[in-house]
C-alpha cells in the first residue's frame, strides 16, 4: 500500500473581478470613516482615449513635408468672433485654469513662466488673480467662476481673456471644496472668508441660470471691458453637442471643452469616476455643433482632459479642435508626483504617481500646498523651465506628426488622417476602425 | 447735466461715455433717458460720477460699480449692482432676483421690494431693502450687512458665512446654519448708520439679527442631513 501522503490539487485563490482588492479596500475605508473618498485629479479608470487612435501618415495619395526643413506652423488665434484683441499664441497648447489656493503661489508663478517662455497662455482659477501669475504670464485668462472669489473689475480689465466657467470635466454639475488646511490668511483674504474654514465653491453661478441669461452676462462682461477681451465659455464633457451650441448662442468667442480625465483640486472620487464623458467622446459632437452653426474655426474650440503628448495634441486638432489645454500634465512637468519624493509619499500612505490627496495640503513636491516649508521646495524659475521644455517637446511632436501627414499647419490635420484601434474609439472619434473603411454608426449601422 | 437718450444712443456708447467720465474723476452728473429695460447699463464705472437712470433697467445695471452713484428712478432687473466694489446704487422701485449678488462693498439701497436671492454670496456689500425680500436671500453670504425693513421669504441666510442679516418684519423660515443672534450695541450702531445712509424710516431696536451658527464651517458627515 502506498503510504505517500496525497495532496488534493487546489485551484489558486481567486480574487473577484467585481469585488477586487481595490474595491474591497474602499468598502472598508467607507465603513470605517462614514464619508466618501475625496481626492484630486481626474478619472483614473481606463476609458477610450487618444491612445486608441493612430495617424495614417503620408502615402501614395499625399506627400509628407520634410522634418526640420519645411515649415509646419503651430500658431493659433483665439477670440476672433467679437473681441477687439484676440489672443495670439505661438503654440496650440494652453495651460488650464487652476486656482491659487489649490496651488501654491510658486506653482502659479512657474506655470506663468513656462507658458510665457513657450508663447502661450495660462489661466487663473477659483480664488482670484495673484500677482505671481499676472506678473509672470504674458497672456493670462481670468476665470469667471460661480464662487466669484476675488472677482473684481480691475483684474477683469488687466486680463487678456475671460473664461466663464460653467463646468469642468472632472465634475460636470459639481462645485468644489477647499478644505480648511489650505485656507491660510492670504487665501482667506482673497476669498473674503475666515481663515481655516472649509471653503465651498458653488456649482452654479449666483446671478444667471441658463443660456439666455448667460448671453446677457457675457454682454455685461464685454461692456465692462470695452469689448476688448475674448470671452471663453468652459463646459464639462456632459452634453457636448448642445452645450457647445448653447455657448455659441450665448455669444462665446471660444468654447473650452473639458473631458472626464481633466483634473480638479478636490472632489468626490465617485463624482470623478462616474459623471461625465471621456474627452475622446466629446470632441466630435462639439465640432459638429460648431459646423452645424457655421461657426467652426470662427468660434475656437479648446479641448482639455488627459492631454499628455504631442500625439494627443495632434489627434485633438485632427478631430477639429483649435487648441488644447493641459493641467495635470503641466503639474507633473513642474515636479508633481516625482519619484524623488517617494519616501514622503510612502509616509502619506501612497506612492509617486498615485498621490492625489491634493486637498490636504501636504504635497511633498510643494505644488498643491500652502505650507510655507513645502512650498519652498518648488523653485518657480527651474519649474517654469521644465514646463517650457515640456511644452516645446509636445509642440515638436505635434509638428512631426503633422509633417508626416503632409500638413504645413497643425490645423490642417483632419479626421481623414486617423484610424482607430478599437470599435469604441472608432465610434467616438468617427474615424474608421483600422483596416476598414467603417466606424460604428456609419451608414446607419 | 449731460443727457444720454437711449432712443438715440446705443448701449455701447452710453457705457463708454460714462466709463470715460468716471475715469476722468470730474464728478460729473449724467442722466440716462428712455432706458426701456436695457441690460448691462452703467456697468464697470470706476470713479466718482453720478448717473440717474430715468426709468427701469434690465439685467446687471451698475454691475461691478466702483465709487460711482447710480440712481434708478424705476425698477431694476436681475443682478442689479452685482459684484459692486464701492459707491452707491439706489433703486426707487423694486429689484428682481440676485440684487447685489457677490458684492464686495458700497451700498445698494432698494426703496421697494427685492426678489429671491437678494445678497446671494455677498462679500462685503451693504444692502438695505425698504420692502420685503424673497426666498433664499443671503444664500452663502460671506461678508457685509443685509437690512430688510419688511419681511423675508423662505430659507433666509442658507449656508451663511459671516454676513450680518437684520430683519424688521417676519422671517418665513431660516436656511441651513442660519440662526437668530443677540443684537449687541455694536450691531445697533452698524444698523443705525446704515438706516441713516439709506434714508430709511426705522429704528435699529425694531430689528432682529440673524447670522451663521458656524456649524457647517467644517465638513462633518454628521451634518449631511442639514441639506
Amino acid at each position: 500500500m502506498d503510504k505517500t501522503p496525497q495532496t488534493t490539487p487546489q485551484t489558486d485563490p481567486r480574487q473577484s473581478w467585481t469585488f477586487s482588492r481595490e474595491v474591497n479596500s474602499e468598502i472598508r475605508r467607507a465603513a470605517a470613516t462614514g464619508i466618501y473618498d475625496i481626492r484630486g485629479g481626474g478619472a483614473k479608470r481606463r476609458v477610450p482615449h487618444f491612445d486608441d487612435l493612430l495617424f495614417l501618415g503620408a502615402s501614395m495619395s499625399r506627400y509628407p513635408l520634410e522634418g526640420y526643413r519645411e515649415k509646419c506652423d503651430t500658431s493659433v488665434v483665439l477670440g476672433t468672433r467679437f473681441a477687439k484683441k484676440p489672443i495670439e499664441l505661438k503654440i496650440p497648447i494652453t495651460i488650464a485654469g487652476m486656482s491659487f489656493g489649490a496651488l501654491s503661489g510658486n506653482a502659479k508663478e512657474a506655470l506663468g513662466r513656462g507658458a510665457t517662455l513657450s508663447g502661450t497662455s495660462t489661466t487663473t482659477g477659483d480664488g482670484g488673480m495673484t500677482e505671481e501669475e499676472r506678473g509672470h504670464s504674458e497672456k493670462l485668462v481670468y476665470q469667471y467662476l460661480p464662487s466669484r472669489y476675488g472677482m473684481n473689475p480691475d483684474d477683469l480689465r488687466r486680463a487678456d481673456a475671460i473664461e466663464v466657467v460653467v463646468g469642468q470635466g472632472a465634475k460636470p454639475g459639481g462645485g468644489g471644496m477647499l478644505l480648511g488646511q489650505k485656507i491660510t490668511e492670504r487665501v482667506a483674504g482673497m476669498r473674503d472668508l475666515p481663515v481655516g474654514i472649509d471653503q465651498r465653491s458653488a456649482c452654479r453661478h449666483p446671478d444667471w441660470t441658463g443660456p439666455d441669461d448667460l448671453e446677457i452676462k457675457i454682454l455685461e462682461l464685454r461692456e465692462i471691458t470695452g469689448w476688448e477681451k475674448p470671452i471663453y465659455v468652459k463646459i464639462g464633457g456632459a452634453r457636448p453637442y448642445y452645450d457647445t451650441a448653447l455657448a455659441v448662442k450665448a455669444g462665446a468667442d471660444v468654447v473650452v471643452l473639458d473631458g472626464m480625465q481633466g483634473g480638479t483640486a478636490a472632489t468626490q472620487d465617485v463624482f470623478i469616476e462616474h459623471v461625465g464623458q471621456p474627452t475622446l467622446a466629446c470632441i466630435r459632437p462639439a465640432v459638429q455643433a460648431l459646423q452645424d452653426l457655421g461657426m467652426h474655426r470662427e468660434v475656437q474650440l479648446v479641448v482639455s482632459g488627459g492631454i499628455r503628448s504631442g500625439a494627443d495634441v495632434a489627434k485633438a486638432l485632427a478631430l477639429g479642435a483649435d487648441a488644447v489645454a493641459i493641467g495635470t500634465a503641466a503639474l507633473i512637468a513642474l515636479g508633481d508626483n516625482d519619484p524623488k519624493w517617494e519616501d514622503e509619499y510612502q509616509k502619506l500612505g501612497t506612492t509617486a504617481g498615485a498621490y492625489d490627496d491634493w486637498h490636504e495640503g501636504r504635497d511633498p513636491a510643494g505644488i498643491t500646498t500652502q505650507d510655507p516649508a513645502l512650498m519652498a521646495r518648488l523653485d518657480p524659475i527651474a519649474a517654469g523651465r521644465r514646463l517650457r521644455n515640456y511644452l516645446n517637446v509636445m509642440t515638436l511632436e505635434c509638428q512631426t506628426i503633422a509633417r508626416a501627414c503632409g500638413k504645413s499647419h497643425v490645423h490642417n490635420l483632419e479626421p481623414e488622417d486617423l484610424c482607430a484601434l478599437t470599435m469604441e474609439a472608432a465610434a467616438m472619434a468617427q474615424v474608421p476602425l483600422a483596416g476598414t473603411n467603417w466606424w460604428p454608426g456609419k451608414g446607419g449601422f | 447735466m449731460p443727457v444720454l437718450d437711449m432712443l438715440k444712443t446705443e448701449l455701447r456708447e452710453v457705457n463708454a461715455t460714462l466709463q470715460s467720465a468716471a475715469k476722468a474723476k470730474g464728478n460729473e452728473a449724467y442722466t440716462i433717458e428712455n432706458p426701456r429695460g436695457a441690460h448691462a447699463m452703467a456697468v464697470g464705472l470706476d470713479g466718482p460720477i453720478s448717473v440717474t437712470v430715468k426709468g427701469s433697467t434690465g439685467y446687471y445695471c451698475a454691475g461691478m460699480n466702483k465709487l460711482a452713484t447710480v440712481h434708478v428712478t424705476g425698477s431694476a432687473g436681475p443682478g442689479v449692482a452685482e459684484n459692486m466694489m464701492s459707491g452707491e446704487v439706489i433703486i426707487e422701485g423694486d429689484a428682481s432676483q440676485y440684487a447685489g449678488a457677490t458684492g464686495h462693498g458700497g451700498l445698494l439701497n432698494i426703496k421697494g421690494n427685492a426678489s429671491s436671492r437678494c445678497g446671494i454670496s455677498m462679500k462685503g456689500i451693504d444692502i438695505v431693502v425698504h420692502g420685503n425680500i424673497g426666498h433664499m436671500s443671503a444664500f452663502m453670504a460671506q461678508k457685509g450687512n443685509l437690512v430688510v425693513l419688511g419681511n423675508a421669504g423662505d430659507a433666509l441666510g442658507d449656508s451663511l458665512y459671516e454676513a450680518r442679516l437684520f430683519v424688521r418684519g417676519a422671517v418665513k423660515s431660516l436656511g441651513a446654519d442660519c440662526v437668530e443672534k443677540e443684537m449687541r450695541p455694536e450691531h445697533l450702531e452698524i444698523l443705525r448708520g446704515l438706516l441713516e445712509r439709506a434714508g430709511a424710516d426705522a429704528k435699529p431696536e425694531e430689528f432682529r439679527r440673524y447670522g451663521s451658527a458656524r456649524n457647517l464651517y467644517h465638513f462633518n458627515i454628521d451634518h449631511a442631513d442639514a441639506y
